[in-house]
């Protein structure tokens, strides 16, 4: 009864302090909050990291959950800098982007397919299901499985916007949330077709996923070609802020421009700001 | 055990273990009313905007273009719960009578512990290894294999160790008397499983189905790794699908304002589901039972 009690007891106080555990913050004084895009958070937060070591006062909070997430709460105040992997839309001038990376889109097939490239024509007839046969566009027979992206991510925005569909046209066999579900599902299925971030599948080709990048409209994907501008579907990674930001935003907006931090850009497989 | 004696306070121990439990309990109720409240406030804004009617009409679901259609959805959680329910109920009760009535002891211990450590698999574990085994093994090549067979298999997998291990349970506390007067008179091993022990251990084993298939409806990761995620009526056991759970899980992260509080109603819709679901299982499984009661009664 007492080894009862005591863990009833010993229970209560537990659940009292996970729901008033503070963070270990200390000696930070300020925070610097940033949101949204999913592939841009992993870069802010290492350049959160090396900013937090040369400003000891000031903790960097990256919250991922997707562009239009960090738009919202760039707009709304929630955040002091959104992060958005696209380009601003018009309905979004309101607020200032600052690019700080750039990124490609590309098409990538399994690698036993024997198409090596396609035009923008031949991908907007396959995702809008009027090609439906790998032989109808120069490939070996096989039915094609079109992989899409879920709703509200960058990618799905990017490839919309550059192929000039809407998300009705659109006839998917497979839709997939992250990069590595649609690489994934890729590797497994040999007529399958689907697009990715060019840098999330170069590591994952390095690192032998049975996969390739297929050229759009005779350039090659690589990030070569989206770095000298070459490259047609490629975005921005950006920092978004509304009306003037603080001090502490404007900082780590140069920080995060600057050419010493671009080591941090070439890691997470991005291509850092040309020098044109 | 005697009631206490004139003149008994109960020790201070004992109030505060009281106090400690009934809190423990209000809170633990007042958390679902909590949730409900909370997920009724989120999904209001689309509720008063489009009305529930706007996400049981149309069978389109682009929530950024207006259409809230939830049926397909729906109907994609009834598919792939069934065809888990079909795949993992005679197999996890199957393992339980063996178990319970045929294994020798040590054979026993060991297949349970099996069972125990299947169960115990994080669900995105059995996503992974459908999306990358499963699903090619389905697709043969030609095909992406993504579908309502492949979240069927891997739910099935999922849930079939509470299946096997709650009618095990239910299997053990069958009163040895009964079987034993079944086997004195004469009844073998299959009828003394379908005629005595499975309809004593009835309750039990309902209650382990109930909860397989509450876990079903639920578990979103694994089944969103395999289903393909299309939002389409279930057409096909190589036709992909995306259930109410997977849904959320896809879009809630990338959501803002309108779109967020849409799925909040799928999230409401899928509450109430389960709730309604809950409740049946309770009216059926707490039917009489079809042996006469507790022989020791």
């Amino acid at each position: 009864m007492k080894n009862l009690s005591l863990l009833a007891a010993l229970t209560l106080a537990l659940t009292l302090m996970s729901s008033c555990s503070s963070d270990a913050s200390a000696g930070r004084t300020e925070t610097l909050t940033l949101t949204g895009s999913s592939t841009v958070a992993p870069l802010a937060a290492e350049l959160g990291v090396r900013f937090e070591e040369l400003h000891p006062e000031i903790r960097v909070d990256v919250q991922s959950g997707g562009s239009s997430r960090g738009i919202a709460d760039a707009r709304s105040g929630h955040a002091d800098i959104g992060m958005a992997s696209r380009a601003l839309k018009p309905s979004e001038s309101d607020l200032d982007a600052t690019t700080i990376a750039r990124d490609g889109v590309a098409m990538i097939v399994h690698q036993d397919n024997s198409i090596t490239a396609l035009t923008a024509t031949q991908v907007r007839a396959i995702y809008t299901g009027k090609v439906t046969d790998w032989s109808e566009v120069g490939g070996t027979p096989g039915r094609i499985t079109v992989v899409n992206k879920a709703e509200g991510r960058a990618t799905l925005e990017v490839f919309l916007k550059y192929f000039g569909l809407e998300i009705q046209d659109i006839h998917a066999d497979v839709i997939a949330g992250e990069n590595e579900q649609a690489i994934k599902t890729i590797a497994g299925a040999k007529n399958a077709i689907g697009y990715v971030s060019i840098g999330t599948a170069e590591v994952d080709i390095e690192a032998g996923v049975p996969i390739k990048l297929l050229g759009l409209d005779g350039i090659a994907a690589t990030t070569a070609a989206v770095a000298d501008g070459s490259y047609p579907m490629a975005r921005p990674l950006n920092l978004v802020t509304f009306g003037t930001p603080s001090p502490w935003a404007k900082r780590f907006i140069e920080f995060a421009r600057s050419p010493k931090n671009a080591d941090l850009v070439l890691r997470e497989s991005f291509v850092p700001l040309s020098t044109k | 055990m005697s009631g206490p004696p004139p003149g008994y306070t109960r020790p201070v121990r004992d109030r505060v273990l009281g106090i400690v439990l009934k809190s423990s309990a209000a809170l633990a109720a007042s958390l679902v009313l909590l949730v409900l409240a909370f997920v009724l406030g989120e999904a209001q804004g689309a509720l008063s905007q489009h009305g529930l009617a706007a996400f049981f009409s149309g069978a389109d679901w682009y929530p950024t273009q207006g259409e809230f259609g939830l049926l397909p959805m729906a109907a994609a959680t009834l598919a792939t719960t069934t065809g888990a329910l079909l795949l993992a109920a005679p197999l996890g009760i199957g393992a339980g009578l063996f178990n319970a009535l045929v294994a020798p002891r040590p054979v026993a211990r060991f297949h349970r512990a099996l069972v125990e450590v299947l169960a115990g698999i994080p669900s995105v574990v059995f996503g992974l290894w459908g999306l990358v085994v499963l699903v090619p093994l389905i697709g043969g090549g030609d095909h992406s294999g993504q579908g309502l067979l492949a979240a069927s298999v891997v739910l099935a997998l999922m849930i079939l160790p509470t299946i096997a291990l709650t009618t095990e349970a239910a299997l053990e506390r069958v009163p040895a008397e009964l079987l034993h007067g079944a086997a004195a008179l004469g009844l073998g091993p299959v009828a003394r499983a379908r005629r005595v022990a499975l309809p004593a251990a009835r309750r039990g084993v309902i209650a382990g189905l109930v909860l397989a298939t509450g876990r079903a409806i639920g578990e979103t990761m694994a089944v969103l790794m395999v289903a393909g995620n299309v939002v389409a009526w279930p057409a096909g056991l190589r036709e992909p699908l995306r259930t109410l759970t997977g849904n959320i899980a896809l879009e809630m992260g990338y959501a803002t304002a309108e779109h967020r509080s849409v799925l909040f109603v799928a999230g409401l819709v899928l509450m109430l589901a389960v709730a309604l679901f809950v409740v049946l299982a309770g009216l059926f499984g707490g039917a009489p039972e079809l042996s006469s009661g507790s022989p020791r009664a």
